[in-house]
Protein backbone atom coordinates (compact mmCIF):
# COMPACT_ATOMS: atom_id res chain seq x y z
CA UNK A 1 0.00 0.00 0.00
CA UNK A 2 1.22 3.32 -0.59
CA UNK A 3 0.40 7.10 0.28
CA UNK A 4 -1.18 7.85 4.03
CA UNK A 5 -3.38 5.80 5.70
CA UNK A 6 -6.66 6.57 8.37
CA UNK A 7 -5.43 5.53 11.31
CA UNK A 8 -8.28 5.20 14.36
CA UNK A 9 -6.59 5.94 17.67
CA UNK A 10 -5.26 2.75 19.40
CA UNK A 11 -6.95 3.82 22.94
CA UNK A 12 -9.86 4.55 21.19
CA UNK A 13 -10.01 1.16 19.37
CA UNK A 14 -9.41 -1.00 22.30
CA UNK A 15 -11.72 0.90 24.49
CA UNK A 16 -14.36 -0.40 21.98
CA UNK A 17 -13.07 -3.72 22.03
CA UNK A 18 -13.28 -3.39 25.92
CA UNK A 19 -16.72 -2.95 25.92
CA UNK A 20 -17.79 -5.06 23.29
CA UNK A 21 -15.61 -8.23 25.32
CA UNK A 22 -17.61 -10.83 27.30
CA UNK A 23 -16.79 -11.29 30.82
CA UNK A 24 -15.61 -15.10 29.64
CA UNK A 25 -13.19 -13.80 27.11
CA UNK A 26 -9.65 -14.20 27.65
CA UNK A 27 -7.79 -11.19 26.27
CA UNK A 28 -4.20 -11.25 25.57
CA UNK A 29 -2.61 -7.86 24.52
CA UNK A 30 1.26 -7.37 23.87
CA UNK A 31 3.64 -4.40 23.82
CA UNK A 32 1.90 -0.55 23.44
CA UNK A 33 -1.90 -2.55 23.24
CA UNK A 34 -0.96 -4.31 27.04
CA UNK A 35 0.01 -1.04 28.34
CA UNK A 36 -3.25 0.59 27.04
CA UNK A 37 -5.34 -2.53 28.20
CA UNK A 38 -3.92 -1.90 31.55
CA UNK A 39 -5.59 1.41 31.50
CA UNK A 40 -9.07 0.21 30.21
CA UNK A 41 -8.78 -2.22 33.29
CA UNK A 42 -7.60 -5.99 32.51
CA UNK A 43 -10.27 -8.28 34.22
CA UNK A 44 -9.00 -11.87 35.90
CA UNK A 45 -9.50 -13.48 32.68
CA UNK A 46 -7.18 -10.97 31.05
CA UNK A 47 -3.18 -11.75 30.05
CA UNK A 48 -1.48 -8.10 29.86
CA UNK A 49 1.61 -9.87 28.04
CA UNK A 50 4.19 -8.36 30.46
CA UNK A 51 7.06 -9.27 30.34
CA UNK A 52 7.18 -10.80 27.10
CA UNK A 53 8.86 -12.34 24.72
CA UNK A 54 7.94 -10.25 21.78
CA UNK A 55 5.86 -12.07 18.87
CA UNK A 56 4.41 -14.86 20.91
CA UNK A 57 1.39 -13.34 21.93
CA UNK A 58 -0.96 -14.97 18.75
CA UNK A 59 1.20 -18.43 20.09
CA UNK A 60 -0.10 -17.96 23.42
CA UNK A 61 -4.13 -17.00 22.17
CA UNK A 62 -3.43 -20.22 20.13
CA UNK A 63 -2.53 -22.41 23.14
CA UNK A 64 -5.66 -21.30 25.14
CA UNK A 65 -7.91 -21.46 22.76
CA UNK A 66 -7.06 -25.05 21.93
CA UNK A 67 -7.14 -26.18 25.23
CA UNK A 68 -10.84 -23.64 26.47
CA UNK A 69 -12.48 -24.18 23.13
CA UNK A 70 -16.00 -23.13 24.67
CA UNK A 71 -14.53 -19.86 25.54
CA UNK A 72 -13.61 -17.07 23.02
CA UNK A 73 -9.90 -16.10 23.08
CA UNK A 74 -8.86 -12.54 21.81
CA UNK A 75 -5.28 -11.41 20.95
CA UNK A 76 -4.28 -7.86 20.20
CA UNK A 77 -0.96 -8.13 18.67
CA UNK A 78 1.27 -5.12 17.37
CA UNK A 79 2.65 -5.40 13.66
CA UNK A 80 6.26 -5.27 14.53
CA UNK A 81 5.70 -8.14 17.42
CA UNK A 82 3.52 -9.96 14.17
CA UNK A 83 6.59 -9.19 11.90
CA UNK A 84 8.68 -11.49 14.23
CA UNK A 85 6.41 -14.69 14.35
CA UNK A 86 4.64 -14.83 11.13
CA UNK A 87 4.41 -18.21 11.34
CA UNK A 88 2.40 -18.14 13.92
CA UNK A 89 -0.45 -17.05 11.42
CA UNK A 90 -0.14 -20.39 9.79
CA UNK A 91 0.13 -22.41 12.63
CA UNK A 92 -3.37 -20.78 14.07
CA UNK A 93 -5.16 -21.99 10.76
CA UNK A 94 -3.41 -25.11 10.49
CA UNK A 95 -5.09 -25.96 13.88
CA UNK A 96 -7.77 -24.10 12.90
CA UNK A 97 -9.86 -22.79 16.54
CA UNK A 98 -13.08 -21.99 15.82
CA UNK A 99 -12.94 -19.44 18.86
CA UNK A 100 -9.76 -17.37 18.39
CA UNK A 101 -9.89 -13.38 17.02
CA UNK A 102 -6.35 -12.02 16.24
CA UNK A 103 -6.44 -8.26 16.20
CA UNK A 104 -3.69 -6.59 14.30
CA UNK A 105 -3.08 -3.19 15.59
CA UNK A 106 -0.89 -1.70 13.32
CA UNK A 107 1.15 2.02 13.37
CA UNK A 108 4.06 0.95 11.38
CA UNK A 109 6.57 1.91 14.34
CA UNK A 110 8.49 -0.12 17.17
CA UNK A 111 6.14 2.77 19.01
CA UNK A 112 7.81 1.82 22.59
CA UNK A 113 11.38 2.04 21.81
CA UNK A 114 11.18 5.64 19.54
CA UNK A 115 8.59 4.84 16.97
CA UNK A 116 11.11 3.45 14.48
CA UNK A 117 9.17 2.54 11.31
CA UNK A 118 9.40 -1.52 10.76
CA UNK A 119 10.89 -3.49 8.09
CA UNK A 120 7.01 -3.81 7.08
CA UNK A 121 6.25 0.01 7.04
CA UNK A 122 6.03 1.99 3.74
CA UNK A 123 9.20 4.51 4.49
CA UNK A 124 11.35 1.26 5.72
CA UNK A 125 10.68 -0.27 2.26
CA UNK A 126 12.31 0.09 -1.13
CA UNK A 127 9.45 0.05 -2.71
CA UNK A 128 7.92 2.14 -0.29
CA UNK A 129 4.95 0.50 0.04
CA UNK A 130 3.76 -1.28 2.94
CA UNK A 131 3.38 -5.30 3.46
CA UNK A 132 -0.41 -6.71 2.98
CA UNK A 133 -1.11 -8.03 6.69
CA UNK A 134 -4.53 -9.04 4.90
CA UNK A 135 -3.12 -10.75 2.15
CA UNK A 136 -0.74 -12.79 4.64
CA UNK A 137 -3.74 -13.41 6.71
CA UNK A 138 -5.59 -14.70 3.52
CA UNK A 139 -3.25 -16.66 2.16
CA UNK A 140 -2.19 -17.95 5.78
CA UNK A 141 -5.92 -19.51 5.36
CA UNK A 142 -7.85 -17.40 7.98
CA UNK A 143 -11.66 -18.08 7.85
CA UNK A 144 -12.47 -14.61 7.93
CA UNK A 145 -10.38 -11.33 7.35
CA UNK A 146 -11.54 -7.44 8.19
CA UNK A 147 -9.65 -4.39 8.27
CA UNK A 148 -10.58 -1.09 9.67
CA UNK A 149 -9.05 2.64 9.80
CA UNK A 150 -11.73 4.05 11.09
CA UNK A 151 -13.21 4.56 14.67
CA UNK A 152 -16.82 4.24 13.85
CA UNK A 153 -17.14 1.54 11.91
CA UNK A 154 -14.57 -0.58 13.87
CA UNK A 155 -17.41 0.44 16.39
CA UNK A 156 -20.06 -0.56 14.42
CA UNK A 157 -18.64 -4.10 13.13
CA UNK A 158 -17.10 -5.27 16.21
CA UNK A 159 -19.73 -6.93 17.79
CA UNK A 160 -20.74 -9.18 14.88
CA UNK A 161 -16.56 -10.10 14.16
CA UNK A 162 -16.24 -11.29 17.86
CA UNK A 163 -19.40 -13.58 17.36
CA UNK A 164 -18.24 -15.37 14.19
CA UNK A 165 -16.89 -18.30 13.83
CA UNK A 166 -12.69 -17.81 13.72
CA UNK A 167 -10.44 -18.32 12.83
CA UNK A 168 -10.85 -14.90 12.60
CA UNK A 169 -8.06 -12.04 11.63
CA UNK A 170 -8.78 -8.24 12.19
CA UNK A 171 -6.51 -5.27 10.92
CA UNK A 172 -6.81 -2.12 12.44
CA UNK A 173 -5.02 0.91 11.52
CA UNK A 174 -4.06 2.41 14.59
CA UNK A 175 -1.69 5.73 14.98
CA UNK A 176 1.31 5.82 16.80
CA UNK A 177 1.95 8.36 20.05
CA UNK A 178 4.83 9.78 19.86
CA UNK A 179 7.13 9.26 23.49
CA UNK A 180 4.81 6.92 24.52
CA UNK A 181 5.82 4.33 27.06
CA UNK A 182 6.02 0.69 27.19
CA UNK A 183 3.73 -1.27 29.33
CA UNK A 184 4.73 -2.07 33.22
CA UNK A 185 4.40 -5.17 34.46
CA UNK A 186 1.26 -5.52 37.24
CA UNK A 187 3.20 -8.00 39.26
CA UNK A 188 5.52 -10.50 39.34
CA UNK A 189 4.56 -12.85 36.67
CA UNK A 190 4.85 -16.36 38.48
CA UNK A 191 1.69 -15.74 40.88
CA UNK A 192 -0.28 -14.15 37.86
CA UNK A 193 0.09 -17.09 35.62
CA UNK A 194 -1.24 -19.34 37.95
CA UNK A 195 -4.22 -16.94 38.84
CA UNK A 196 -4.75 -16.86 35.36
CA UNK A 197 -4.90 -20.22 35.14
CA UNK A 198 -7.22 -20.61 38.57
CA UNK A 199 -9.75 -18.16 36.51
CA UNK A 200 -9.58 -19.86 32.98
CA UNK A 201 -9.77 -23.46 34.39
CA UNK A 202 -12.77 -22.60 37.15
CA UNK A 203 -14.71 -20.23 35.74
CA UNK A 204 -17.29 -21.11 33.48
CA UNK A 205 -16.71 -20.60 29.74
CA UNK B 1 15.86 -46.21 19.38
CA UNK B 2 11.92 -45.58 20.50
CA UNK B 3 9.35 -46.74 17.76
CA UNK B 4 6.51 -44.15 17.41
CA UNK B 5 4.25 -46.44 19.24
CA UNK B 6 6.20 -46.63 22.12
CA UNK B 7 6.47 -42.92 22.39
CA UNK B 8 2.73 -42.07 22.13
CA UNK B 9 1.68 -44.39 24.61
CA UNK B 10 4.49 -43.26 27.05
CA UNK B 11 2.98 -39.30 26.81
CA UNK B 12 -0.69 -40.61 27.11
CA UNK B 13 0.38 -42.78 30.60
CA UNK B 14 1.78 -39.25 31.47
CA UNK B 15 -1.29 -37.81 31.06
CA UNK B 16 0.08 -35.61 28.11
CA UNK B 17 -3.01 -34.04 26.25
CA UNK B 18 -1.25 -31.82 23.60
CA UNK B 19 2.04 -32.29 21.74
CA UNK B 20 3.80 -29.44 20.27
CA UNK B 21 6.24 -30.37 17.89
CA UNK B 22 8.53 -29.47 14.80
CA UNK B 23 10.05 -32.84 13.89
CA UNK B 24 13.47 -33.98 12.65
CA UNK B 25 13.59 -37.51 11.14
CA UNK B 26 13.49 -39.01 14.36
CA UNK B 27 10.64 -37.48 15.89
CA UNK B 28 8.66 -36.95 12.68
CA UNK B 29 8.78 -40.88 12.46
CA UNK B 30 6.57 -40.73 15.87
CA UNK B 31 3.92 -38.01 14.48
CA UNK B 32 2.05 -40.64 12.90
CA UNK B 33 1.43 -42.19 16.42
CA UNK B 34 0.91 -39.62 18.05
CA UNK B 35 -1.70 -38.36 15.60
CA UNK B 36 -3.23 -41.84 15.82
CA UNK B 37 -3.67 -41.56 19.17
CA UNK B 38 -6.91 -40.51 20.78
CA UNK B 39 -5.84 -39.36 23.90
CA UNK B 40 -2.92 -36.60 22.32
CA UNK B 41 -3.65 -33.93 20.10
CA UNK B 42 -0.40 -33.21 17.92
CA UNK B 43 -0.30 -29.46 17.07
CA UNK B 44 2.18 -28.63 14.38
CA UNK B 45 3.82 -25.13 14.74
CA UNK B 46 6.32 -23.24 12.34
CA UNK B 47 9.69 -22.55 14.39
CA UNK B 48 10.46 -23.86 17.98
CA UNK B 49 10.34 -20.38 19.35
CA UNK B 50 6.15 -21.05 18.71
CA UNK B 51 6.21 -24.47 20.32
CA UNK B 52 6.95 -23.09 23.95
CA UNK B 53 4.58 -19.87 23.50
CA UNK B 54 1.51 -22.64 22.46
CA UNK B 55 2.64 -25.11 25.46
CA UNK B 56 2.35 -22.22 27.64
CA UNK B 57 -0.94 -21.40 26.87
CA UNK B 58 -2.00 -24.67 26.72
CA UNK B 59 -0.78 -24.99 30.33
CA UNK B 60 -2.51 -21.91 31.18
CA UNK B 61 -6.02 -23.38 29.78
CA UNK B 62 -5.90 -26.21 31.56
CA UNK B 63 -4.37 -28.97 29.72
CA UNK B 64 -0.93 -30.67 29.86
CA UNK B 65 1.18 -30.03 26.97
CA UNK B 66 4.97 -31.48 25.68
CA UNK B 67 6.84 -29.80 23.36
CA UNK B 68 8.35 -31.91 21.18
CA UNK B 69 11.46 -30.57 19.29
CA UNK B 70 14.99 -31.34 17.40
CA UNK B 71 18.38 -29.73 19.54
CA UNK B 72 18.69 -27.35 16.70
CA UNK B 73 15.04 -26.19 17.71
CA UNK B 74 16.06 -25.37 21.17
CA UNK B 75 18.79 -23.17 20.17
CA UNK B 76 15.86 -21.32 18.09
CA UNK B 77 13.70 -21.07 20.98
CA UNK B 78 16.04 -19.03 23.39
CA UNK B 79 13.94 -15.70 24.18
CA UNK B 80 10.45 -17.69 23.96
CA UNK B 81 11.31 -20.36 26.58
CA UNK B 82 13.25 -18.04 28.76
CA UNK B 83 9.85 -16.11 29.10
CA UNK B 84 7.73 -19.09 29.49
CA UNK B 85 10.07 -20.94 31.91
CA UNK B 86 11.73 -18.38 33.73
CA UNK B 87 9.33 -14.88 34.01
CA UNK B 88 5.68 -16.65 33.65
CA UNK B 89 7.41 -20.01 35.75
CA UNK B 90 5.22 -22.55 34.01
CA UNK B 91 6.41 -26.09 34.26
CA UNK B 92 6.41 -27.15 30.51
CA UNK B 93 8.59 -30.39 30.00
CA UNK B 94 9.93 -30.93 26.54
CA UNK B 95 11.36 -34.08 25.07
CA UNK B 96 14.58 -32.90 22.81
CA UNK B 97 16.48 -34.92 20.10
CA UNK B 98 19.75 -35.07 20.40
CA UNK B 99 21.31 -34.81 16.71
CA UNK B 100 24.47 -36.93 16.07
CA UNK B 101 24.60 -38.08 19.23
CA UNK B 102 25.08 -41.73 18.20
CA UNK B 103 26.39 -41.58 15.10
CA UNK B 104 28.16 -39.05 13.28
CA UNK B 105 28.51 -40.17 9.84
CA UNK B 106 26.38 -38.05 8.02
CA UNK B 107 27.66 -34.33 10.21
CA UNK B 108 30.81 -35.11 11.37
CA UNK B 109 31.66 -32.78 14.13
CA UNK B 110 27.97 -32.13 14.28
CA UNK B 111 28.22 -28.65 16.99
CA UNK B 112 25.22 -30.35 18.39
CA UNK B 113 27.15 -32.49 20.26
CA UNK B 114 29.30 -29.18 21.49
CA UNK B 115 26.10 -26.79 22.42
CA UNK B 116 23.07 -28.72 23.30
CA UNK B 117 24.06 -29.82 27.22
CA UNK B 118 25.71 -26.91 27.86
CA UNK B 119 22.63 -25.02 26.28
CA UNK B 120 20.12 -26.90 28.31
CA UNK B 121 22.68 -26.10 31.48
CA UNK B 122 22.75 -21.86 30.26
CA UNK B 123 18.69 -22.39 30.46
CA UNK B 124 18.67 -24.15 33.68
CA UNK B 125 16.68 -26.64 32.53
CA UNK B 126 16.67 -30.25 34.44
CA UNK B 127 16.80 -33.05 31.92
CA UNK B 128 17.55 -36.80 31.98
CA UNK B 129 20.20 -37.71 29.02
CA UNK B 130 18.46 -41.06 27.80
CA UNK B 131 20.67 -42.88 25.26
CA UNK B 132 19.42 -46.82 25.40
CA UNK B 133 15.78 -48.09 24.96
CA UNK B 134 15.94 -49.53 28.41
CA UNK B 135 15.85 -45.92 30.01
CA UNK B 136 12.57 -45.63 28.54
CA UNK B 137 11.12 -45.24 32.01
CA UNK B 138 13.70 -42.92 33.05
CA UNK B 139 11.49 -40.08 30.90
CA UNK B 140 8.10 -40.79 32.70
CA UNK B 141 10.29 -40.82 36.35
CA UNK B 142 12.26 -37.64 35.17
CA UNK B 143 8.55 -35.79 33.52
CA UNK B 144 6.85 -37.33 37.33
CA UNK B 145 9.15 -35.52 39.45
CA UNK B 146 9.33 -32.20 37.56
CA UNK B 147 5.37 -32.02 37.79
CA UNK B 148 5.52 -32.74 41.35
CA UNK B 149 7.92 -30.44 41.56
CA UNK B 150 6.07 -27.58 39.70
CA UNK B 151 9.38 -26.94 37.72
CA UNK B 152 10.35 -27.20 34.10
CA UNK B 153 12.11 -30.35 32.78
CA UNK B 154 13.74 -31.88 29.69
CA UNK B 155 14.39 -35.41 28.38
CA UNK B 156 17.24 -35.84 25.86
CA UNK B 157 16.60 -38.27 23.27
CA UNK B 158 20.25 -39.49 21.90
CA UNK B 159 19.39 -39.72 18.18
CA UNK B 160 21.80 -41.87 15.53
CA UNK B 161 21.84 -39.88 12.46
CA UNK B 162 21.10 -36.24 11.54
Amino acid sequence: MTGSVERMPQLEALRTLHAARRADDVIITSMGAARDWMVLGAGPLDLPLVPSSMGTAPSIGLGIALAQPQRRVIVVNGDGAMLMNLGSLVSITAAGPANLILILADNGVYEITGAQPTAGSAPARADGTSVAFMGMARAAGFRTVHRFSNAADWARSVGSILSATGPTFVLLDVGAVPGSKGPRSPGPAGPRAIELRRHITQDPG
Amino acid sequence: MFSGDEMAALFTSMGITHVVSIPDSTIGAWHPAIEASPDLRLVRVCREGEAWAVAAGLYLGGATPLVLIQCTGLFESGDSLRNVLHDWKLPIFAVIGYRSYLNQDTLPGDTCLVFTEPVLDAWRIDYRLITTPAQREEIRTHYVACRDAGTPGAALIAEGKA
